[in-house]
């Protein structure tokens, strides 16, 4: 096969058969997924189903053990060379990530950092942005999230929807092409969830290619142009989300519905 | 001992006579138990004042080279790849394992097993950049330092261990999504929250170090112990002189333990909501709620 990358036809994130174990336990059996550009996918499955797995492999945070998982074309983790597999090394892994935002369950902003360094370190650092332009392109973000008043803040000093909308400013400094979502709204309280459900929706409207994690049914089903229930490692059902999770024909989807709506 | 005999007086054995109406009469001479007046004069003696320099001097380069190297052995330590895992905890069950007086003496003497020191192409005669005879690398001072830095290393690698462990696994996940290496990861964003986790028992080290200093006497280092005990042999003033070494350790401590206070709080940025005051705002708090309480007791009355 031949690819080109950033061409439309390839799609952003494409999955062909990856596994994943723990030691004994298999977390990803065999997984398939594709999610074009432009496209909001929701993961969703009950918790231990590998969603947060396939997630993090995403952008290597974890290892896949086997199968093919491409970045915009790109093989995640691994190098081609003469028909073999290499693994890639620190710099040239650091450098696929920095293409790729993500966002956590438990913000993990970094505490000893203003609002407006979390989110300038990674460009200055990482991308070799000035300062001064860094600052500018932060602000812009911090009107975005709705939090302009705040950069001067400690991360303690704000909620956890204020902290969340933060996280995703700093994902975003780093204009990324596809940005992962890791239950960002589980850590919040419920009057909480829906500033950062904003932002998203925002995020989404605007074209951005985006990989959720959540148990927001609502958000799912609202925004989101595919949705792929996972359990026990394995895709049980998947589509259009206005359609899998109004009328589900498995029976393990019908089940997990039933709890959590 | 109760405090009072701090500053009592005793007979010292001579006794002063003179003549009241055509009597002589005697009484003992009364001198400072402690000899306070002996301790001042030498508290700012020019030897004392050497040692001092040369105890601050080792105190704070045996420091740097613990500190530094004591933090590459914790990161060496916590690598995923074995044997540089394997050299640290080799290093530090070597050196902490070991008194630290006999390396100290090991380091002095070293020149006993190696006559000379070559920076070169290794196994070869080829190439020599650099060569020195032990004697003139390993002197007094330098070696002292090198026993005392390589000792300390090992110690604090542990310290420096435990803080980076205290950092949340969430903070090098966070800055491995926004691109980071290791190194960056380490830097800007693991080791300045671990500082504030490190902070407190290094503390505990450099006055520890501080105070070790001391045993470099036994190879003839110039410093605040080896100063006053000559100053003591020859003017036989043995407690007077003690005093001055302890008096000096305690200034010494107390200003590194405000500079302490300062640096904690510095790391403690973003960790609490609102920093503690310092003793200077605290003071002024106090002063001023002290003044308004009275002003108003005075409103109150009129």
């Amino acid at each position: 096969m031949n690819f080109t990358p950033e061409s439309p036809a390839t799609p952003m994130v494409e999955a062909i058969g990856v596994r994943k174990s723990y030691g004994a336990n298999e977390v990803l059996k065999s997984v398939d997924l594709t999610v074009a550009r432009g496209e909001v996918t929701v993961l969703i499955g009950p918790s231990g189903s590998g969603k947060s797995t396939l997630l993090r492999c995403i952008n290597h945070l974890e290892k896949h053990d086997a199968g093919e998982l491409r970045v915009d074309g790109e093989l995640v983790g691994y190098q081609l060379r003469n028909g073999k597999l290499y693994e890639r090394s620190d710099r040239e892994l650091c450098a696929e990530r920095a293409s790729i935002g993500m966002v956590f369950q438990r913000f993990n902003l970094f505490p000893h950092l203003t609002v407006l360094e979390n989110i300038t370190i990674g460009p200055v650092k990482v991308k070799d942005v000035s300062p001064e332009a860094a600052k500018a392109k932060a602000r812009d973000l911090l009107v975005r999230v709705g939090l302009e008043a705040k950069e001067d803040h400690y991360p303690s000093q704000l909620s956890g929807g204020q902290q969340q909308r933060v996280a995703i400013a700093r994902a975003l400094a780093m204009e990324p092409k596809l940005m992962l979502f890791d239950e960002p709204t589980s850590a919040l309280d419920p009057e909480l969830v829906g500033e950062v459900l904003d932002v998203m929706k925002d995020l989404a409207r605007s074209g951005m290619t985006m990989v959720v994690v959540t148990h927001e049914m609502g958000f799912a089903r609202e925004v989101a142009t595919s949705a792929y229930f996972l359990d026990k490692g394995v895709i049980e059902e998947s589509g259009n989300p206005r359609e899998i999770l109004v009328s589900p024909k498995s029976e393990r989807l019908q089940n997990f519905l039933s709890k959590v709506l | 001992m109760l405090v009072h005999t701090f500053f009592s007086k005793i007979p010292s054995g001579a006794t002063t006579c003179h003549k009241v109406n055509g009597h002589s009469v005697c009484s003992p001479v009364l001198v400072w138990r402690f000899g306070w007046n002996t301790v001042f004069a030498y508290l700012t003696n020019h030897y004392v004042i050497l040692g001092v320099e040369m105890t601050l001097f080792v105190t704070v380069m045996a420091m740097l080279i613990g500190f530094v190297l004591g933090l590459i052995l914790a990161v060496m330590r916590m690598s995923s790849n074995r044997l540089l895992t394997s050299l640290a905890w080799l290093y530090t069950w070597f050196f902490r394992g070991t008194p630290v007086y006999v390396q100290l003496l090991f380091w002095y003497n070293i020149a006993i097993l190696y006559q000379t020191f070559t920076l070169g192409l290794p196994f070869t005669h080829v190439w020599v950049f650099y060569q020195i005879s032990s004697n003139s690398l390993f002197t007094v001072i330098r070696a002292a330092i090198v026993a005392f830095g390589l000792n300390e290393a090992a110690y604090f690698s542990e310290i420096a261990r435990g803080g980076l462990m205290a950092v949340d696994e969430g903070q090098l996940e966070a800055a491995k999504s926004i691109g980071m290496s290791r190194g960056q990861s380490l830097r800007h964003i693991i080791i300045p929250q671990a500082m504030r986790v490190i902070i407190p028992p290094s503390g505990n080290e450099i006055i520890s170090m501080l105070k070790t200093t001391s045993i470099a006497v036994a190879i003839g280092l110039p410093e605040l112990m080896y100063q006053t005990e000559n100053i003591a042999a020859r003017t036989y003033q043995v407690m007077p002189l003690l005093i001055v070494a302890s008096l000096w350790y305690l200034a010494i401590t107390t200003v590194m333990s405000i500079g302490q206070f300062y640096v904690e709080r510095h790391y403690a940025k973003g960790a609490l909501r609102t920093l503690p005051p310092t003793p200077v705002q605290r003071l002024r708090a106090d002063l001023s709620r002290a003044f308004s309480r009275r002003s108003s007791r005075v409103g109150a009355s009129s």
